[in-house]
């Protein structure tokens, strides 16, 4: 796709609310495929004829399409946010991931959050003791969805060599998305699990531990009854609307 | 450290001011020296040592010299830090009734070591020895509602199958 930039010849300085009104609608039609008529076509189109095929190309090297879904998922894939949250000795390796040398504020998951209100990743850095398992889960359940956990380390993901009375591993008691082995992983690992993660949210946001573990169903839904002093705007616009009366506010008329 | 010849003296001293009994065993091995004691005398064997200059308890812990009898330990390293000396104490108890005095709290017979606190607990924890005396005796480590004492020698050692992808179905069970 070409992308241009240049100063429009010919643009005034001002332009007028009704110039700009009927830009965008020669820019919908454009779209749409209308015939383009008259003295509204664009400067550039001055002088050519598009026919259908032509017309069409235009769109295509133009626009965009996509579905709503993968875009969602694009942007949440960009952006996790892990909690800020060690166990061992992983957590030394998962620090540096977010230190100057490997820095994985490159691909922007850098925002590491104190809260699992604000985090949408669990790395399970280090062991996972068993009076520690129901605290990490309420940690996970804390966390709003969608959410993703990752294993980091063979004493989470196959418990290493703490394969005893003590420990448990972290798929008895989480749903885990990737797991990166190694003892410790090196930062490199970590940001590769991190990407794989990245490339399942964004290639396949169905799959997630969800289908896997056969959980549908299972969200937790916010009803009327636990927010009772929320007042529900559309709620009430649609009830107002329903009833004849227009509920938006009045727009101001020029002879008002 | 106290030599071979200071250990022996150690222990003459305690024989003599505790009884006979008082003193089981003494062992010098690579510069180390420790007396094993009777166990009903520990509270006082500890404080006379205190007064000798062994002011600082600086470890208690627990073995298990499963088979034999009486099987579990406790032992209490004592540190003078003016001379830089260390010496351990050692007792042994069976296991049938793992009963000892608590050395964390002051009484009559000697006085208090509060680092002993959580180090007995710990030591109650893993090895199941009770320490009579001990005002706040729980598990440390493990969770309030485990059964059993991990580092007794006759637990199992525990772990499970590791579900790999490979064996995943077997491990873990149909999904």
């Amino acid at each position: 796709m070409e992308v241009r930039r240049e100063r429009l010849r010919g643009q005034p300085a001002h332009v007028d609310a009704d110039a700009l009104r009927v830009r965008s609608l020669n820019a919908h039609q454009l779209l749409r495929g209308a015939d383009l008529e008259g003295a509204n076509r664009p400067a550039h189109l001055h002088g050519t004829e598009l026919d259908e095929s032509e017309l069409e190309r235009y769109v295509h090297e133009r626009v965009l399409t996509t579905t709503l879904e993968s875009t969602v998922a694009w942007a949440r894939s960009n952006s996790f946010f892990p909690l800020a949250f060690g166990l061992a000795c992983c957590a030394m390796e998962q620090f540096h991931t977010a230190g100057s040398r490997m820095d994985i504020a490159r691909f922007g998951f850098e925002a590491f959050r104190a809260s699992p209100r604000q985090a949408d990743l669990i790395i399970l850095a280090g062991r996972v003791s068993i009076k520690m398992a129901p605290i990490i889960r309420r940690l996970y359940d804390q966390m709003l969805e969608p959410k993703w956990a990752i294993s980091m380390g063979a004493c989470c993901s196959s418990m290493g060599v703490f394969n005893n009375y003590a420990l448990v591993p972290a798929d008895k008691f989480l749903p885990i998305d990737v797991h990166v082995p190694g003892c410790p992983p090196r930062p490199e690992s970590l940001m590769h699990g991190i990407l794989k993660l990245r490339k399942m949210v964004q290639d396949d946001p169905d799959l997630g531990w969800r289908d896997r573990y056969q959980a549908r169903g299972t969200e937790e839904v916010i009803g009327e009854g636990d927010t009772p002093d929320v007042v529900d705007a559309r709620g009430a616009a649609a009830a107002a609307v329903n009833a004849g009366v227009d509920a938006r506010p009045a727009q101001d008329t020029p002879g008002a | 450290m106290p030599d071979a010849t200071g250990l022996e003296l150690i222990a003459q001293e305690l024989r003599e001011a505790e009884g006979e009994g008082a003193v089981i065993e003494t062992t010098f091995f690579r510069a180390r020296g420790s007396v094993e004691i009777d166990p009903a005398r520990v509270r006082s064997v500890l404080a006379r040592l205190r007064e000798r200059g062994y002011s600082f308890l600086a470890s208690v812990h627990g073995v298990d010299y499963y088979p034999h009898e009486p099987r579990l330990g406790v032992h209490y390293e004592l540190l003078d830090m003016a001379r830089v000396d260390r010496i351990t104490v050692k007792l042994r108890v069976r296991s049938e009734r793992p009963e000892v005095d608590s050395v964390t709290e002051e009484g009559p017979d000697g006085p208090g070591w509060p680092t002993a606190d959580h180090q007995e607990r710990e030591v109650y924890d893993m090895f199941g020895v009770v320490f009579r005396g001990h005002r706040d005796l729980r598990r440390i480590l493990m969770p309030e509602d485990y059964e059993g004492h991990p580092q007794r020698r006759d637990f199992p050692v525990g772990g499970e199958p590791v579900a790999f992808t490979f064996n995943e179905r077997e491990t873990l069970g149909p999904m």
